[in-house]
């Protein structure tokens, strides 16, 4: 129990990056690629011209918005076994992420295909595609590499809210963290370390972020 | 390569394009009132006219981008359609595959190169072999001097080439009836000559085309007959020389005026 503060930071580094590695950051993978298909279903959903089929993806886009994570979480792993539906503390983190990313990447990828210049439509329908083929070969290539910087926030964002699952029981970063920190009574070291990891992890995502761009740039019409 | 080897010489006077009473209004405002306008096989129809009087809107309605009201358009007797009864989807991309379009922006693909740009309609669209097109799009790309700019981008290249681009993206469609939207418009001055020359010399191979332009010693080169659009309205049509020279009527002579003496 009389560890020096530095034997104990490094002795913790270890259950710390397994929680990144085990937790977080398939947490976060996965919640993003799911929620990315969502969201390009419920950006093209809002940019139809029925009204019925916009109007669903608005009120989606609007609740997903317009409440809490924590909330969304809860509803998910605590309120739903009252209605007998009973879901395990990581898909149910993975289901919330999901959602909640489908919400906000929607309006991200939905303002880059409205980026799209109206003369990519036009020349795509010229040579006689349809409009879902338009879509898929001429204006998401161009819509992605608008969106890059835009998305790259909400993936980090979403690296740092999956700390919430470790309120729904889910081993991650935070919640190992939090166990050391309850063991060593050394709240601020632990505390401090688990946000240098996220730090860290962030870091690593903006430099892949400028790479991207980079790697995306002939995409943009000029 | 010419659309005389598809059609043959027989058929050479007869129309390929007839547009009767085209009608199109944007909510209360009627840009086109009653447009009639023939093609003859192998000629050049060029429409004139102020921005805002509707010429472009008629080329869009041809190319299917924008959705007639009212009138019939026929295409070699083999596409007809009646916009009074909103022609289906089917229909309208059957005309839109008769046409192909060059655009004032020219609209090349900014994400595919050259080569890509051109063969995204035969290929991917049409679903022609890839070899066969490859070696038509080369050709034509050598015609007009780019095959060396095969792989390159759109924004590597100037303004003059991406049109020709535009031009050979048209052509690899295979249409019967080329469009152009104001082709020089958005082009620096010393580079309008080029693409002009390259209309020129479709024009006599016998590519039969719609063009909306300023260039007024451009039209009177290309074209077999002149129209000019005010208003919605066709307001005088006839020869070149007769139209450019001689117009008969009044908003004719303001418009000429104006667009050859700017001070």
């Amino acid at each position: 129990m009389n560890q020096s503060p530095w034997d104990l930071l490094l002795s913790s580094l270890w259950p710390l990056l397994s929680g990144a590695i085990k937790g977080t950051i398939p947490l976060a993978l996965s919640s993003f690629s799911l929620g990315l298909v969502l969201a390009l279903g419920i950006a093209i959903m809002r940019l139809s011209k029925r009204k019925l089929v916009s109007g669903i993806a608005r009120v989606y886009i609007s609740i997903v918005r317009g409440t809490p994570l924590l909330v969304q979480l809860f509803v998910i792993f605590y309120g739903l076994p009252s209605l007998g539906v009973l879901i395990d503390p990581w898909p149910s983190a993975i289901l919330a992420f999901s959602i909640n990313v489908g919400g906000y990447a929607a309006e991200v990828i939905r303002a880059a295909i409205l980026s799209v210049p109206q003369g990519q439509w036009e020349a795509a329908y010229m040579i006689g595609m349809p409009r879902r083929r338009a879509l898929r070969r001429i204006i998401l290539p161009q819509a992605a590499r608008v969106s890059v910087p835009p998305l790259s926030n909400t993936f980090i964002s979403l690296v740092k809210d999956t700390s919430l699952a470790s309120l729904i029981l889910v081993t991650e970063l935070f919640r190992e963290a939090q166990q050391v920190a309850a063991f060593s009574q050394e709240f601020m070291l632990l505390y401090l370390e688990a946000a240098l990891v996220y730090w860290v992890i962030c870091l690593v995502l903006s430099t892949g972020q400028s790479l991207l761009e980079k790697r995306l740039d002939r995409y943009v019409a000029r | 390569m010419s659309p005389a080897d598809v059609s043959g010489d027989a058929v050479a006077a007869s129309a390929l394009l007839t547009v009767r009473g085209l009608k199109k209004s944007f909510g209360t405002n009627q840009v086109l009132s009653s447009i009639d306008l023939t093609v003859d096989r192998g000629c050049v129809l060029v429409l004139i006219g102020s921005s805002g009087s509707g010429k472009t809107t008629i080329l869009r309605c041809l190319n299917g981008l924008e959705q007639a009201d009212g009138g019939t358009v026929d295409v070699a007797g083999e596409v007809q359609l009646d916009f009074a009864t909103s022609p289906s989807n089917k229909e309208r991309a059957a005309l839109r595959d008769r046409s192909a379009m060059v655009f004032q922006h020219y609209n090349l693909f900014p994400h595919m190169t050259v080569l890509e740009n051109v063969l995204e309609g035969p290929v991917i669209v049409q679903r022609r072999s890839h070899t066969e097109a490859t070696d038509e799009a080369l050709a034509l790309l050598d015609r007009v001097g780019l095959s060396e700019k095969k792989d390159a981008y759109p924004f590597e290249l100037s303004g003059g080439q991406q049109q020709r681009v535009g031009i050979v993206r048209a052509l690899a469609l295979r249409p019967q009836l080329l469009l152009f939207d104001e082709p020089t418009s958005s082009l620096d001055p010393e580079l309008v000559g080029d693409v002009l020359r390259l209309i020129t010399e479709l024009a006599q191979e016998g590519w039969s085309m719609v063009i909306v332009t300023h260039e007024l010693e451009f039209a009177r080169e290309v074209a077999h007959e002149i129209a000019f659009v005010d208003g919605g309205k066709i307001v005088e049509r006839g020869h070149p020389s007769q139209l450019l020279r001689n117009p008969q009527h009044e908003r004719t002579r303001q418009f000429l005026h104006r667009l050859l003496f700017p001070f």
